[in-house]
This record gives structure tokens, C-alpha cells and sequence, in this order.
């Protein structure tokens, strides 16, 4: 051992002997044991620690040049808030890449974690022992949502004001309490710039820190129970007798980190290539009406909301008002979000994978997808009656596969899962994200046509 | 584990190799976020070189400028002024200015390009206090040997009226001398900030 | 072909999302507008005829004058050929007009330009600079195609001359409906247009300088993005050729430990 090497020991054994450094390095990196069969769908977890890193970064930076002002700029009709983005886009340097990334990271954050909520739902992530896990992570995708709808009103252009006064309106439909609700939520009687004060405070401090929290929750509770897997095989079951390491686990640290780097590298090429040279994304990432500054006196002529809420905001269209209040679209859209978080006490089914599940809940499955990815397309489109009626069609879709689920779970034979993690076939994985893939497309074909 | 050797060269040759790309992409990344600490465009624009007309300007007189928020003297020297700065080079710490900052061209006696005008940064090399201008001869504060100078009332830093300091006094350096340039008719006019 | 390119990407990634974003809100078709913002010359005679025609009713606050030597000006010509005397170059692009003005004298405040290429396309604004027409039921004497009653008088008249609406009534065979279709005629030739030989009206010198100042309004709207696109080619050239396969190896090196 050289000289420096025992300094170095010696140092860490000071810290050791105050700080539990070492030993929560093991417990949940080094030797923290993961199944071996992690497949592609697995990479979305650690990604969305990086997207969440990227976006305090950026947003941090943001936050220096960026005013919270609703307030013209005497003399135009622009307001201080609206042109501090442009300040950022244009005179800060190096501004442009770190709001871009920030933009960019908002929308990919929400394809990241949709996809890592996929991955529970088809291996049963949910399942026992892990339902608060999944409840964990249902809180940070709402944290999500209000992170994203509140930072949505920050640039004050024409789809930052209209898409908040319209939100903030649902609210107002709630019965009695309602019209009181949203003044208090606007502090205002409109839109203004008390709302963007308050909302810039939640967006920057408030919500962040409880997303904080509820993602170490959501590791700690994920590290006490260990990880599932595609099989749905409880690795802790089948331990080596003298080391007592499960057999089909291997540590984190280096195998799953040094695949993670790899997923990070290829999840960079999509990011860089949308931050470069796509930052719009066609008008889905930054909407092209938000480059018109906001003006209280003048809607625009199509309000969608942003890409990753247009699914809810589908469901919340196609529920009709009746007994005189519209307060049940709102209801629905409530719910749609939190029904979520019930899956684990829905889902009936003996075996967890989708590997050995009967085929019924494939089928289930896909038509679930498809509901989701449709009301995701139809949502972004004006509405028309043709629209509205399938809108309601795959609303009753999208919650039947929640409300259904107790019923249909239990249908069918499973097959017999194995004992043992099986190796990945590679050939099976790139099937069914082509298969996943198709599904968009052809979903997407059919909204398009209609 | 396998049967099969692990390669510890190939293993720590791609360390190394991985090490190094994630620290050009880390370094690749951290550019423009530290780049946006620096000035931005705005803050040039406003730190940008401004103009000034000394064609009123009389004898004596020293008017300030403001240029990047920071106060400019002009003071246009009389004759007997300019002629009295070789009397304190005896006394100064800098008198030839090799450890202050000004352009190159001022570098001279009286600090300046032309002997008359005289521009310099109104802040003290001391701790950036703004000296107050005394052109009066032998005051009853400075006492008798003063030839005209600025004072500085933070902790009483001297400069003569070329912007050199005193010794025995805590300002270490002359007063910074901005670039500047004279243009317009007869150079009636001033721009300070640039001298291109 | 790149533009072509691009679509294709944001198809691609979003999985073929239909792109509904720049559709004109009267429905009219719209012109392909020529962008190239490396054709600095172009974007030069742009910024002369935004400084000439535009810069008196309509500002672009969020850009400095001496920005445009991205152009390939130098500020001493930015300062004679672009600015008023009084105006520093690291000032903004601010309108002489008061907002209160505007609205006094067009009905709406005439917006900021600095973004407006990326509001409404520049597609949409290569169309609406050309389809400017005669409609004496206007307070200003001028309609627009795509943008019906539309408060900006044709301020490029005399460049362009006069066009007057030639309206046909066709039956929809589809609905039933009887359906009025404008066409534009040019009644009067302009400064850049010309009566040719077989008696049609030749636009096309009127469409280069529409086309130069509609390419300068895309600069305008995100100035850094030719140098966006040139730092992401060397990010993703590093990404692909470097960190990608290192990783990649690294990550087969360690799990030849499990397979």
C-alpha cells in the first residue's frame, strides 16, 4: 500500500467513525444487489434521475436572469417577464443552450417517466412488496405535473396565460366552493402578476423540494424491498447459502452503473439532437403561440395544452356537463391520475410479469395503450364531434382497464414462472418495442385520419 | 464468474478512456453555464464607451462622466498645473506609472495624451473610495507644500493632479486611466471607453 | 433538403404526431418562404428593408443593433446604413412610436417583431407580405388574404404595386355549399414588379425582397441559431463517436463478468 493510499484510508476511517459514508455506499451501490436480467425498459429510472438533475441545474441558472414581472414594460405592450426569456435567449451567454436544455428536459422528463411507469405496469413493479414504491412514484408524477404546469406559466407568453387561466378556471367549476377556489389559487381575479409571483415560488422552491423527497422516499422504499425484474422472480428468495447474495443479483456497483453510463450516453444523442437542432419539436416542446407575448384581451385561436397533458386533457373534454355543472370532467381527470396509484390493490393476477401472465391482460394491455397514446393525439387537436365521441370511447377504455382490472386479472391460466431470472433474449426485446412502437404509430394514423 | 480471465488491461485502459470522454463532456457541459456569469450583452451595451463634450470645458475646471458606473474625471489643466507635476516626482510612489494601469499612451508625466486634458478613473486604487477634487495651493489640511491634487477622505490617500500617488499614504498604485480618444472638430469632443 | 430532413426527425421522434402547428387561420395556402440564414447577403438586404419599411411602427426590443454583425456588417455600417443618428449600436431595436399611438392610429398596437417568425411561421409571413389587397371598405384602404381585416395598411405598396381580389363562386361538391374563392390580380405594377411580354404581371423581384426580409425576420427571431446547429453537430459528433462506443465497451468489458 502506498503512502497516499493510507491517507486516504485513513481519512475515510475518520469520516466512517462519524458519518456513515462507507457503509451506505454499500448498502446501496456497491452492495446493493440488483436482479442480473435487467432489460431495456430498465435504463428509464436512472435516466429520470438525470433528467431531474439536469433540470435543477438549468433551472438554477435560469433563475439568475430570469424577472417573475407580469408588468408591461412602459411604452409596449411586452412585459418584463416575457422579455427576461428573450434577455436569456440572447444577451445572457451560453443562455440559450441552458433554457433550451430546460425546455427540452421538461418534455423529455415526462417521455422518460411515462415510459418507466410503462415498464411497472408489464413486469408488475406494483405488486407486493412494492405498493408503496409505486405510490411514491404516482406523488412524484403529480409533483410532476404541477412542476410542469406552473413553470408552463413562467415565459408569460399567450399559451402561459390562457393554458393557466383555463386550468385555473376548472377549479371553478367545483360546486359551492369553486369561484372562491380559483381566486385564491390566482389571487387575483384574473391571471396576473400576483399569479406569476406565486407561481414562480412553487415552481422554484415548493414543489422541487417535496419531488426531492419523494424521490429518496422512493429509492429507500426501492432499496428495502430490492428491485423487481422482468421475470417477476423475488431474487431474495434463492440466496447463495455461505454469502448469502441472492444467486440472480448482482452489485450495482460497477455492472449496472457502468450500463446506466451507456444509457445516459444514448439518451444524451436524443437530448443534444433536440436541444441543437429541434428545440420547438414542431411546435410539441415550445408551443408557437408562447413566442406572442401575453395579452389578457386576446385568446388564441386553438389552445392545446402541452404534449404530456394532453391525455388527461382529452378525458377532461369528453365528459359532457350535466345536472347543470361541468364539475365531472374534472372529476374524471382527477381520477384518471389518481387511480394510479391503486393499480397495486386493483391487479389480482398470481405472477407479476407480463411474461407469464395469461394473455388476456396482453390484450388488455395493448388496448390500454392504445386509449392512452390516442387520448394523448386526440387531446392536442381541436375538437370536433367525430373526435368527441372517440375521446369518450377510449376514456371509457382508459378507465376500464383500472375499474376492470380486479375482474380480469384473475381470468386465464399464468403460465409457471420459473425459479430463476431468465437471460434476456434480445430477439423478444427488440419484437416488442417494435410491437409498442407500431402501436403509436398506428394509433396516431387513426387520430389523424379522423 | 466466469471462467475466462478478466483482462485488467483492456478493463483499466477503458476506465481511463470512459474517464477522460465524461470529463470532456462534464467540461463540455459546465461551458455555458459559466459562461453565463460573464458580462451579458446588455451589460456591455450599457458598459459601452461614452461621449463627452469638453469644448465648453475651462481652465481648472474638471467635470465627471459616468462610464461603466463608474465616475470618469476630465479636468482640463492650466499651464501652471501641468507645470508643477515634475515638483512631486520626488515624493510619489509610481512617478513613471511602471506598477499602475493606463494605456499605453499615457504613459508619460502627466499621465495623458494631450498635456492639457487630463482623463482618469474618479476611484481610489485603495479601497474605491471617490477622492474629492483639491486644485487649491497649500491648504491648511494638505499643508504647504500641496500643488493641487485629489484627496481621498476614506482613509487619506494623496494623488497629484496626473493621478499619482503620494507615498506614505495607503492607495498602492496611480488612479486607473481609461482609454479614451479625442475626435470631432478641433477634438472638441471626448469618447471615453475606447481609443480606437 | 435539411428542412426536409428536420420534418422527418420531429416525425420520427414524436412518433408521427401530426403537425398542425403553422396551418394559416383563414385556411388560405401558404407559400414556402425562402430561408436560408447563411445567405448573409440575403439577410443583409433584409435588414436594410426592416430598417426602411418596418423599424417606424413596429420594434424588435429584444435585439441590439450591433447584434447584426452576425450578418456580416460592421458596426460603423450598422451605425450609417440601419440607425438614426441618436441611437447608440448596443441599443435595442426600440419603435420611435408609443405603444398608445399605435393603437390610436391602427386600431391595435402594432406588435414587437423580434419573435414573430417564430409565432407565426415564416411560411405565413412570406404569404402575408404578398397578398395585400385594394378593399375600400377598410378604415386603411387594404385587406389581407391570410390575414382578413387586418389593422397594417400594405406598407410595401409602392414596391409591389396594387392588387385587387378577383372573387369566383365555385359549388363545393362535398357539402353543397357554394364556396367564394379570392384570387389576387395586380392591377398596377410597383417598383419591383413589371408587366412581361405576354402581358402577366412578373413578380418576381418582389418576391426576392419579401423573401430577404421574411429569411431576415427568422435570423431575427433566434439569432444564435446557425451557431446552435454548429455546436450540435461537434456534441453530437463526440456523443456518437466517443462517448457512445466507450461506454458501450466499458459496459461489455464488465458484464463479461456475468454472461
Amino acid at each position: 500500500m502506498s503512502k497516499l493510499e493510507q491517507t486516504a484510508q485513513k481519512a475515510l476511517g475518520w469520516v466512517d467513525d462519524r458519518f456513515p459514508l462507507t457503509s451506505t455506499w454499500k448498502a446501496h451501490v456497491s452492495e446493493y444487489y440488483a436482479p442480473k436480467n435487467f432489460n431495456f425498459w430498465y435504463f428509464f429510472g436512472s435516466l429520470a434521475m438525470l433528467v431531474l438533475v439536469i433540470q435543477i441545474v438549468t433551472g438554477i441558472f435560469l433563475t439568475m436572469n430570469y424577472k417573475p414581472d407580469g408588468n408591461l414594460i412602459p411604452g409596449t405592450n411586452v412585459s418584463t417577464a416575457f422579455m427576461s426569456v428573450e434577455y436569456i435567449m440572447r444577451d445572457v451567454a451560453g443562455g440559450w443552450i441552458i433554457r433550451y436544455m430546460h425546455s427540452t428536459g421538461a418534455s423529455m422528463f415526462f417521455v422518460v417517466v411515462y415510459l418507466h411507469m410503462f415498464r411497472g405496469l408489464i413486469y408488475g413493479s406494483y405488486q407486493k412488496p412494492r405498493e408503496l414504491i409505486w405510490v411514491f412514484g404516482t406523488l412524484i408524477f403529480l409533483c410532476l405535473m404541477a412542476e410542469a404546469f406552473l413553470g408552463y406559466l413562467l415565459p408569460w407568453g399567450q399559451m402561459s396565460f390562457w393554458g393557466a387561466a383555463v386550468i385555473v378556471n376548472l377549479f371553478s367549476s367545483i360546486p359551492v366552493i369553486g369561484p372562491d377556489l380559483s381566486e385564491l389559487i390566482r389571487g387575483d381575479f384574473v391571471v396576473s402578476d400576483v399569479t406569476l409571483n406565486r407561481f414562480f415560488a412553487l415552481h422554484v422552491i415548493a414543489v422541487p423540494l417535496v419531488l426531492l423527497a419523494l424521490v429518496v422516499a422512493h429509492l429507500v422504499a426501492l432499496h428495502e424491498v430490492g428491485s423487481n425484474n422482468p421475470d417477476g422472480v423475488e431474487i431474495k428468495k434463492l440466496k447463495d447459502p455461505k454469502t448469502g447474495i441472492p444467486l440472480d443479483g448482482i452489485p450495482f456497483h460497477p455492472y449496472y452503473t457502468v450500463k446506466d453510463i451507456f444509457g445516459v450516453a444514448v439518451f444524451l444523442v436524443v437530448f443534444s439532437l433536440i436541444v441543437f437542432f429541434l428545440p420547438e419539436m414542431g411546435g410539441y416542446f415550445l408551443e408557437h403561440p408562447n413566442f406572442d407575448p401575453a395579452d389578457p384581451l386576446k385568446t388564441p385561436a386553438h389552445i392545446a395544452p402541452v404534449w404530456y397533458f394532453t391525455p388527461f386533457y382529452a378525458i377532461l373534454r369528453a365528459v359532457p356537463s350535466f345536472l347543470g355543472t361541468q364539475v365531472w370532467g374534472v372529476l374524471a381527470m382527477g381520477a384518471a391520475v389518481v387511480l394510479i396509484a391503486f393499480l397495486p390493490w386493483l391487479d389480482r393476477s398470481p405472477v407479476k410479469s407480463i411474461r407469464y401472465r395469461s394473455p388476456i391482460f396482453k390484450w388488455v394491455l395493448v388496448a390500454f395503450v392504445t386509449a392512452f397514446i390516442g387520448l394523448g393525439i386526440l387531446g392536442a387537436l381541436p375538437s370536433t364531434n367525430t373526435r368527441t365521441i372517440v375521446a369518450q370511447i377510449l376514456s371509457v377504455v382508459y378507465f376500464a382497464f383500472f375499474l376492470g382490472m380486479p375482474w380480469y386479472s384473475k381470468l386465464g391460466t399464468p403460465k409457471a414462472v420459473p425459479e430463476r431470472v431468465t437471460d434476456t433474449n434480445l430477439g423478444r426485446q427488440v419484437r416488442f418495442v417494435a410491437l409498442f412502437a407500431l402501436t403509436i404509430v398506428l394509433a396516431t394514423t387513426f387520430a389523424m385520419v379522423i | 464468474m466466469s471462467e475466462q480471465q478478466v483482462d485488467n488491461n483492456k478493463r483499466r485502459f477503458l476506465l481511463v478512456a470512459a474517464s477522460g470522454a465524461g470529463a470532456v463532456a462534464v467540461a463540455g457541459i459546465a461551458t455555458p453555464f459559466i459562461a453565463s456569469f460573464l458580462p451579458s450583452e446588455r451589460a456591455k451595451a450599457a458598459g459601452a464607451p461614452v461621449e463627452v463634450d469638453i469644448s465648453k470645458l475651462e481652465p481648472g475646471e474638471k467635470i465627471n462622466v459616468e462610464w461603466r458606473g463608474k465616475p470618469v474625471w476630465v479636468v482640463k489643466r492650466t499651464p501652471d498645473m501641468v507645470a508643477s507635476l515634475a515638483k512631486n516626482t520626488p515624493k510619489l510612489v509610481d512617478p513613471a506609472s511602471d506598477g499602475s494601469v493606463q494605456p499605453e499612451y499615457c504613459k508619460n508625466e502627466g499621465r495623458s495624451r494631450k498635456p492639457d486634458i487630463w482623463v482618469a478613473e474618479g476611484v481610489c486604487t485603495h479601497l474605491g473610495c471617490s477622492p474629492t477634487f483639491r486644485p487649491d495651493l497649500a491648504p491648511a489640511d494638505l499643508g504647504p507644500e500641496w500643488l493641487g491634487g485629489f484627496y481621498c477622505p476614506c482613509h487619506g490617500s494623496k494623488f497629484d493632479l496626473a493621478g499619482r500617488v503620494f507615498s506614505g499614504v495607503p492607495a498602492p498604485t496611480n488612479l486607473v486611466i481609461p482609454p479614451y480618444k479625442f475626435f470631432g472638430n478641433g477634438d472638441s469632443m471626448l469618447l471615453v471607453g475606447a481609443d480606437q | 433538403m435539411k428542412q426536409n430532413m428536420k420534418k422527418w426527425l420531429s416525425v420520427l421522434l414524436l412518433a408521427a404526431a401530426p403537425l398542425v402547428a403553422h396551418a394559416s387561420e383563414a385556411g388560405v395556402h401558404l407559400d414556402r418562404a425562402p430561408v436560408n440564414l447563411r445567405d448573409a447577403e440575403s439577410l443583409q438586404r433584409g435588414a436594410q428593408t426592416f430598417a426602411n419599411y418596418c423599424l417606424s411602427c413596429h420594434g424588435a426590443a429584444a435585439m441590439r443593433y450591433n447584434r447584426l454583425q452576425d450578418l456580416g456588417l460592421t458596426e460603423a455600417q450598422i451605425q450609417a446604413n440601419l440607425m438614426f443618428a441618436s441611437e447608440k449600436v448596443g441599443e435595442p431595436m426600440r419603435v420611435a412610436m408609443q405603444a398608445a399611438d399605435g393603437k390610436a392610429w391602427f386600431g391595435a398596437t402594432p406588435p414587437d417583431l423580434s419573435l414573430i417568425a417564430r409565432s407565426r411561421g415564416a411560411d405565413w409571413l412570406y404569404t402575408y407580405l404578398r397578398t395585400f389587397y385594394r378593399d375600400e371598405s377598410r378604415p386603411t384602404g387594404w385587406n389581407n388574404l391570410v390575414f382578413p381585416s387586418v389593422g397594417m395598411p400594405h406598407v410595401l405598396w409602392e414596391l409591389q404595386g396594387q392588387q385587387v381580389p378577383v372573387i369566383k363562386t365555385v359549388k363545393n361538391h362535398e357539402t353543397g355549399k357554394e364556396e367564394h374563392h379570392i384570387s389576387l390580380k395586380l392591377e398596377k405594377p410597383g417598383l419591383l414588379t413589371r408587366v412581361a411580354e405576354n402581358g402577366s404581371f412578373d413578380q418576381a423581384d418582389y418576391d426576392k425582397r419579401v423573401g430577404d426580409l421574411v429569411n431576415y425576420l427568422v435570423y431575427l427571431g433566434e439569432p444564435a441559431k446557425v451557431k446552435r446547429e454548429q455546436i450540435g453537430y461537434a456534441v453530437l459528433l463526440f456523443l456518437l463517436f466517443i462517448l457512445v462506443p466507450i461506454s458501450y465497451f466499458l459496459k461489455k468489458e464488465y458484464w463479461r463478468d456475468i454472461h
